[in-house]
């Protein structure tokens, strides 16, 4: 499992690559959590394109990290979702909380 | 329908196991022939009910997990089974988010995901004596 960010403005992209399940939810979860206090994040934006495997261990974190920005005023978001991890999100409804965009042009234009 | 194969693996309660335990039981399964898809609700459900076992059974102690899979005609019947705390309140614990350990930040959507994923499952525990959660996935794509 790999994360890598980006930092637009206030927005944090969190490219997560590999597969997210419960063994590497929580060194995932302490990274994304360090790059949002230690940078003036307002919106983070989950990049999914390279992301094998998630189960509901992966939605524990979506949530989490959703509920954080909210706390700063921001809204989460997801991009270049594949059908596997867009049918975990429907499963689960995480699209009441997250909003899905094609790439991050169009989350950075709508957030 | 007669058992046509079967395997029974033991791994110790390790987080770093659930990914080993999706992928065998996924590559067992393949003997059947299924889609990409069917593989991927099985390998998701094993994870869930893998994971089940180490965080709730064995409260991230050391324990044995038993995974046993049995093949028919179509389907994979698979048990996933520790002997753990067990589940106090299973109808609870089948409830979509329902968590009995929000501190870990879990989403309470383990069985959820195994009930969409699985044609069947069943949940047997006792407390202090363990559980076992038996799933059915039956493959559409398989023409016998």
């Amino acid at each position: 499992m790999q994360v890598t960010f980006e930092t637009i403005g206030n927005h944090l992209i969190t490219k997560l690559s590999g597969e997210l399940d419960h063994h590497t939810a929580e060194e995932i979860r302490e990274r994304i959590d360090k790059e949002i206090a230690t940078k003036s994040i307002k919106n983070i934006i989950f990049d999914m394109k390279d992301m094998n495997f998630m189960d509901s261990s992966g939605i524990g974190v979506v949530i989490g990290r959703y509920k954080k920005v909210q706390k700063l005023g921001g809204q989460a978001a997801v991009i270049h979702l594949n059908s596997r991890v867009e049918k975990i999100f429907k499963m689960s409804g995480l699209f009441h909380i997250v909003k899905k965009f094609k790439n991050k042009n169009e989350a950075i234009e709508r957030l | 329908m007669s058992t046509n194969n079967r395997m029974h693996l033991e791994i110790m309660s390790k987080s770093q196991n659930e990914a080993f335990a999706r992928v065998v039981v996924a590559s067992f399964a393949s003997q059947l022939d299924p889609t990409i898809e069917e593989l991927a609700d099985v390998k998701t459900a094993v994870s869930e009910a893998v994971t089940n076992a180490i965080i709730h059974g064995y409260e991230g102690g050391d324990g044995i997990v038993i995974i046993e899979c049995i093949l028919r005609d179509d389907e994979i019947e698979i048990g996933i089974k520790d002997q753990g705390a067990g589940i106090e309140d299973i109808q609870k614990a089948r409830e979509p988010l329902y968590t009995s350990k929000p501190e870990l930040e879990r989403s309470g959507m383990g069985f959820t995901v195994m009930e969409t994923f699985m044609d069947e499952v069943k949940i047997q525990s006792q407390k202090n004596m363990g559980t076992e959660i038996r799933m059915i996935k039956k493959f559409r794509s398989c023409d016998h």
